[in-house]
């Protein structure tokens, strides 16, 4: 399934680094996140855009993943030529990603 | 138990007015908090100053206050905010000059200066964290350093009777802690107590991103009313804890799932949230729905504050040139692609070193690159090329050659637009804290 069916998210910007945070809708599918949502793997997604390294948190708390994203914003908001200098569409496009439903 | 009401009037210098009346007038506040300087934000009002010393606040203070400082003065609301950018003492005379305009008495507007470093990140020669070097390698370039200052000046200046604060750059989550530590009365080193206050300041300070805003994706998070959003207003209790709300009459929804997004909006580590006041972790808070459009947050906790105070540095940073050209039809993206191919060769022609040239398709790859873009087929398509230069005569050769495309590339090409602008970057390093304390000025309107 996609992320979208179970999660929710929001980007955020500091000079040239973007979070995601990815959230479950219902806590229970948390531990699903967890397990499958890698930094690996989101690092992977990102291939094109990202050129830095993916740092994950987990906040079981809140049933979120933070996903820190370094080089993501072609050198940063205020000089970046990219369309979206925020990277604020990005976490439209993590919810594409496919995961198994266990 | 005591509770006091602080409300948030603005995410962002640009924000809608409306919404912070409405909060002035129906949500029974006790404080009203206008975020507006972004990062680059201040830099640019230090180039206004510069070409005009009686410049350099807020382009929209005065629209603001003109709006909000008669219902929040009637209704004993007292007022924070950054608006003051490069020139928080000219911020208050216009907030005065307001006053009198409304025929308004009684004030005391206090003035927090001190976040201009900029002397001293020259004389001390700091690094630069973004570009491994030091301030001198900027050179003439820098315009302007200012230090994240923390809730201390403000408190003082509520302590002092100011019915409105007005800063430059004080760290977004401060201006709402310190309300919350003037009226509790909380000491500077509970660093739990600090950190939830941190919570709460980080969570109103967008404004509407917590009250539906960057929020709707129809079918699958739909918001009420986003054409009326409402801005939120904290319910804060002695003991740290508070409500995220709004008021029943306003547009938008709070609930877990807006805060819980809004929570960790530009967080990098959760557990160790720096600001001036407190190094806050949000890794135990808990978010409850308690009612309709009512979310209860406890939990945030915090450890001592740094040594260091955060300074952003703002440089000039060349020129940035940008074209756009639409292909619609059978073909547009092939027309599209063809247009960019002319585009590239052309500006590789001019023998001009452009620093991050890029094409994209509007419609196609522009937000995400090709890859997550593949297999689907647009009907229209908008090209977009943009580049930095040294110079703005280069940098305008990006756009006059996308415009050109008119006369001389594929069949169709429509809606051309381009433009030519200043890039104004941010850097920032550390300085001892106790370089810049902060002082308090003040006005009153009698």
């Amino acid at each position: 399934m996609k992320l979208r069916e179970i999660a929710h998210a929001r980007a955020g910007d500091k000079g040239d680094t973007v979070n995601i945070a990815l959230i479950a809708y219902d806590g229970a599918h948390y531990p699903l996140l967890e397990r499958h949502v890698t930094a690996a793997r989101v690092k992977e997604f990102f291939a094109d855009i990202v050129r830095g390294e993916v740092v994950r948190y987990t906040l079981p708390n809140l049933g979120a993943l933070n996903f820190v994203m370094h080089g993501a914003l072609g050198g940063g908001v205020t000089r970046t030529t990219a369309l979206d200098i925020h990277g604020k569409s990005l976490s439209s496009a993590i919810l594409e990603m496919e995961i198994p439903e266990t | 138990m005591k509770t006091i009401r602080i409300g948030a009037g603005a995410g962002y210098a640009g924000d809608r007015v409306e919404p912070a009346v409405e909060l002035a007038r129906e949500g029974d506040l006790d404080y009203l908090v206008f975020e507006c300087l972004a990062e680059r934000t201040i830099a640019l009002a230090q180039q206004a100053r510069a070409r005009d010393p009686r410049a350099g606040y807020d382009p929209l203070l005065a629209e603001r206050m003109e709006a909000c400082l008669g219902i929040c003065l009637r209704r004993h609301v007292k007022i924070i905010t950054n608006m003051g950018a490069a020139n928080p003492r000219e911020g208050a005379r216009v907030i005065a000059a307001t006053a009198r305009r409304l025929g308004v008495g009684g004030l005391k507007i206090a003035a927090v200066l001190g976040d201009d470093v900029l002397d001293l990140v020259r004389r001390g020669d700091y690094p630069v964290a973004e570009t491994g070097g030091r301030v001198s390698d900027l050179g003439d370039a820098v315009i302007a350093a200012n230090a994240y200052l923390g809730a201390e000046r403000v408190v003082e200046a509520l302590r002092n009777g100011a019915d409105v604060v007005i800063t430059g750059r004080v760290a977004d989550p401060s201006l709402f802690v310190a309300p919350a530590i003037h009226e509790f009365g909380w000491p500077w080193e509970d660093w739990d107590l600090l950190g939830q206050a941190t919570v709460m300041g980080h969570l109103l300070e967008c404004a509407g991103q917590v009250t539906g805003g960057y929020f709707a994706d129809p079918g699958y998070k739909d918001v009420p009313g986003l054409e009326r959003l409402g801005f939120p207003l904290a319910e804060v209790r002695a003991d740290g804890s508070f409500v995220v709300t709004k008021v029943p009459e306003a547009g938008g929804m709070v609930t877990a799932a807006t805060c819980k997004e809004q929570l960790l909006y530009e967080i990098h580590d959760p557990a160790r949230y720096v600001t001036p006041d407190v190094v806050a972790d949000f890794t135990a808070v808990r978010i409850e729905e308690t009612g309709k459009d009512r979310v209860l947050v406890t939990g945030g906790r915090g450890r001592p504050r740094t040594d260091t105070l955060k300074v952003s540095i703002g440089y000039r940073d060349g020129y940035m040139g940008e074209g756009q050209i639409s292909y619609g039809g059978p073909g547009a993206e092939a027309r599209g692609r063809l247009a960019l191919e002319i585009v590239m060769a052309r500006l590789r022609q001019t023998g001009i070193a452009f620093a991050d040239l890029r094409g994209d398709l509007i419609g196609v790859s522009a937000l995400h690159g090709g890859r997550l873009a593949a297999g689907h087929d647009p009907y229209e398509v908008r090209l977009r090329v943009a580049a930095r230069a040294r110079t703005l005569k280069d940098a305008a050769r990006v756009g006059n050659e996308v415009e050109a495309l008119y006369t001389n590339g594929p069949a169709g090409g429509a809606g051309a637009v381009k433009a030519v602008r200043e890039v104004l970057s941010v850097a920032s390093t550390l300085i001892p804290r106790a370089l810049a304390p902060g002082v308090v000025h003040y006005e009153e309107v009698r």
